[in-house]
């Protein structure tokens, strides 16, 4: 009788485990608690956060977490526009360095003029917030039409933002390296008095407003439908071109907030060196999170998990002193693992593997 | 090929279709060819007229088109491949970046010489072109995220191999990377009225060869036509039997072959190497082969043309630093604007041939 019950037991665990690892969030999920045990491995106090003080004396949040969450704003903010377009036009947009680029040039052009050490801001901050988020909406409506209009590959479409937007953002500055006041740096930074870092309260009000979209709009239905059949979604009376069209322009306005934060860091801008290899980051984050790269369904919170993910890899290399140039190495075996799990020929060559050892397992255990 | 010649025949009316459409393909790839052939042309006709003083106005400008592009061209041809079978590969500047630096890093630290060298960089293109096309034609990735991580994984190894920008310093090599042909009979005047004859590169030649060989190879050989099968429709060149999986595995590891002399060459014209080096290169291929009339959806493609379009490109960004020499964004941009431009051309020409 115990024995049964063990069984049973046994079983249940086994179907539960199964339930979990076949779970969409399964793999980020365990990707990021295995980065993060190894970080508690070579860094025994990486997990604890400190309220101290900056150097103009106000309360600061102090601690590897903390700094990890804090970077990877930009990534997250990212991450949601390109899950959008990934799932809608089934490809992904490798313009996003380079519009991040454009967009720290309009906002540090609009905020400096033409003065490289001003000592007042030239236009209020919102402002410049705007006119960023405009620019990287007309990018994201250049690639958009590109796509939805004349069917050209995403890819491919993007790839001349992708090589003219360093450029572009360099002109927009006009070729100075300007250096904004210090009161710009409050949103890349801290609040005085406030000891949570900006960025992250920037991030929660992305995701909230992500979540409502979703939640109370049919953006994400419609997305799907034409991610995953664009004739058929539009014999349903859908317009695919709008859908996508309207995606390229999201991801647009993502890349502006997140221009406006990477900007506001440092409050200086180098176009040819802002957010490098940026892109791979997120089309990363975007296949961690258990979205197919293919199109069709997406799962917008595993994007965001995988965005953390990737920014906690990307600070434990640097952590290990690996030269920043040499990070792309690590990023790039790792998405090829990933992208390889996910195709189907892979997937069928393990099941079939998985029930090949069951059925001989149990021919075992029958003849014993 | 002599059973579909022998189908064709038995079959009257199926050869006047077939005949109607590859007239229209080819009207299409004409057209575009034309179009970039004029252009060149025209802006070097327009140049040596207007801007004369600046250097277009001699012989060896034409000369130097060729010097500066040699690698290009090459690295364009194995992207045309890929193309047209209806793939795509953008880790080519990634590669060359690789090979320039290990190569130097072998020439000056390890006794490498001229042959050695040859054979690292291209085992190098080897390697990424047979890993990316088995990642690509039997697990089915995406090529394009195949390759965007081969791109920064070439990058990334630059800068695990060498951080700093480095030179060649072995005198062999360098003696050999030297050497020009002088042209006869062709030559400027200097200001001083002496004559000086015109110089190419040996890199040229082999580029050249390269182009013709590749022509050859996509014209007249099984494998170059069955790309053009499986670019146009794999559905039905898998009825026609050819093998679709081995076909596109086939064309990046000529793409990867291609990248690995191309990668050469421009080691052999730059003697330098770093993390930063030949970046957009694959975009320059890339835009060289649309401009030159090769389609993205594949099928259709001719490499005279990428040889039309590297020359086009070329003149272009000669002429935007002879205009603009103030402003580092403009060629850039240029470039971007170019091929912008191709990219809606070939669109708006592949949907009214739908219609």
């Amino acid at each position: 009788m115990s024995k049964n019950n063990n069984k049973q037991n046994t079983d249940r665990q086994a179907s539960l485990l199964k339930a979990c690892t076949r779970h969409r969030l399964f793999i980020p999920i365990a990707f990021l608690a295995f980065l993060l045990l190894i970080n508690v491995f070579i860094n025994p106090g990486f997990l604890s956060i400190s309220l101290g003080k900056d150097s103009g004396g106000n309360p600061v949040l102090i601690g590897n977490l903390i700094n990890i969450i804090n970077n990877a704003t930009e990534l997250v903010i990212l991450a949601i526009g390109m899950t959008l377009v990934t799932a809608s036009s089934r490809g992904q947009d490798i313009s996003v360095g380079a519009t991040v680029a454009i967009v720290g040039g309009v906002i540090m052009r609009v905020l400096c003029g033409s003065e490289t050490q001003p000592t007042q801001l030239h236009a209020s901050i919102i402002v410049a917030l705007l006119l960023g988020c405009l620019a990287g909406v007309a990018c994201g409506a250049f690639n958009g039409i590109l796509v939805s209009k004349f069917n050209i590959q995403p890819m491919v479409a993007t790839l001349i933002l992708f090589t003219a937007g360093r450029s572009i953002g360099s002109m927009a500055m006009g070729g100075l390296k300007p250096k904004a006041p210090s009161s710009f740096g409050y949103y890349g930074n801290f609040f005085p008095g406030f000891p949570i870092p900006t960025p992250i309260i920037i991030t929660i009000i992305v995701v909230a407003i992500t979540y409502l979209i979703l939640k109370k709009t049919n953006l994400g239905l419609y997305t799907k439908a034409v991610g995953i059949n664009d004739k058929s979604s539009s014999l349903n009376g859908l317009n695919p071109t709008l859908i996508k069209f309207l995606t390229f322009v999201i991801l647009g306005l993502c890349v502006g907030i997140a221009g406006f934060v990477q900007a506001s860091r440092v409050q200086t801008v180098n176009p040819y060196t802002i957010v490098p290899s940026i892109e791979m980051d997120v089309i990363l984050a975007v296949a961690l999170g258990g979205n197919s790269l293919g199109g069709g369904k997406f799962n917008m919170v595993g994007s965001i998990i995988g965005a953390y993910t990737i920014q906690t890899l990307t600070s434990m290399l640097t952590t290990l002193n690996v030269n920043t140039n040499a990070v792309p190495v690590f990023k790039a075996v790792i998405i090829i693992v990933l992208v390889a799990i996910q195709t189907p020929i892979v997937k069928s060559f393990f099941s079939n593997k998985v029930k090949i050892s069951k059925l001989t397992a149990s021919d075992g255990k029958e003849r014993v | 090929m002599l059973n579909l010649n022998k189908t064709q025949s038995t079959d009257g009316i199926e050869v006047v279709q077939n005949k109607m459409r590859r007239k229209l393909a080819l009207t299409d790839t004409a057209f575009l060819l034309t179009i970039t052939i004029t252009l060149f042309v025209a802006i070097y006709a327009l140049s040596i007229v207007f801007l004369g003083d600046k250097g277009f106005n001699k012989i060896q400008m034409f000369f130097n088109l060729f010097n500066e592009n040699a690698a290009l061209m090459v690295i364009a041809c194995g992207l045309s491949i890929v193309m047209i079978t209806g793939s795509i590969d953008i880790s080519v500047g990634g590669s060359t970046a690789l090979i320039c630096t290990s190569c130097i890093v072998c020439l000056n630290n390890y006794g490498f010489n001229f042959t050695t060298s040859l054979m690292l960089a291209l085992a190098i293109g080897i390697v990424f072109g047979a890993f990316q096309g088995f990642l690509i034609a039997y697990l089915e990735m995406q090529p394009f995220i195949v390759t965007l991580a081969g791109m920064f994984l070439g990058r990334g190894l630059v800068a695990l191999i060498e951080v700093n920008q480095i030179q060649v310093s072995n005198p062999g090599f360098e003696k050999m990377s030297g050497a020009r042909i002088l042209i006869p009979f062709l030559g400027d005047y200097n200001k001083r009225g002496k004559f000086i004859q015109s110089k190419l590169e040996y890199g040229v030649i082999v580029a050249l060869l390269i182009v013709c060989i590749v022509y050859w190879v996509l014209k007249k050989t099984k494998i170059g036509r069955s790309f053009y099968a499986v670019g146009g429709n794999a559905q039905s060149a898998l009825m026609l039997g050819i093998n679709v999986k081995r076909t596109k595995f086939y064309a990046h590891l000529l793409c990867g072959l291609l990248a690995g002399i191309g990668g050469f060459l421009y080691l052999f014209h730059t003697r330098s190497g770093s993390v930063q080096q030949a970046t957009g290169l694959e975009m320059d291929a890339i835009a060289a082969s649309i401009i030159g009339g090769t389609l993205l959806t594949g099928g259709v493609g001719n490499i005279f043309g990428t040889l039309f379009g590297v020359l086009a490109s070329g003149i272009v960004l000669l002429v935007v630093t002879a205009i603009g020499s103030q402003d580092p964004w403009w060629s850039q941009i240029t470039r971007a604007g170019m091929l912008c431009f191709f990219i809606v051309l070939q669109s708006v020409i592949c949907s009214r041939k739908k219609k």
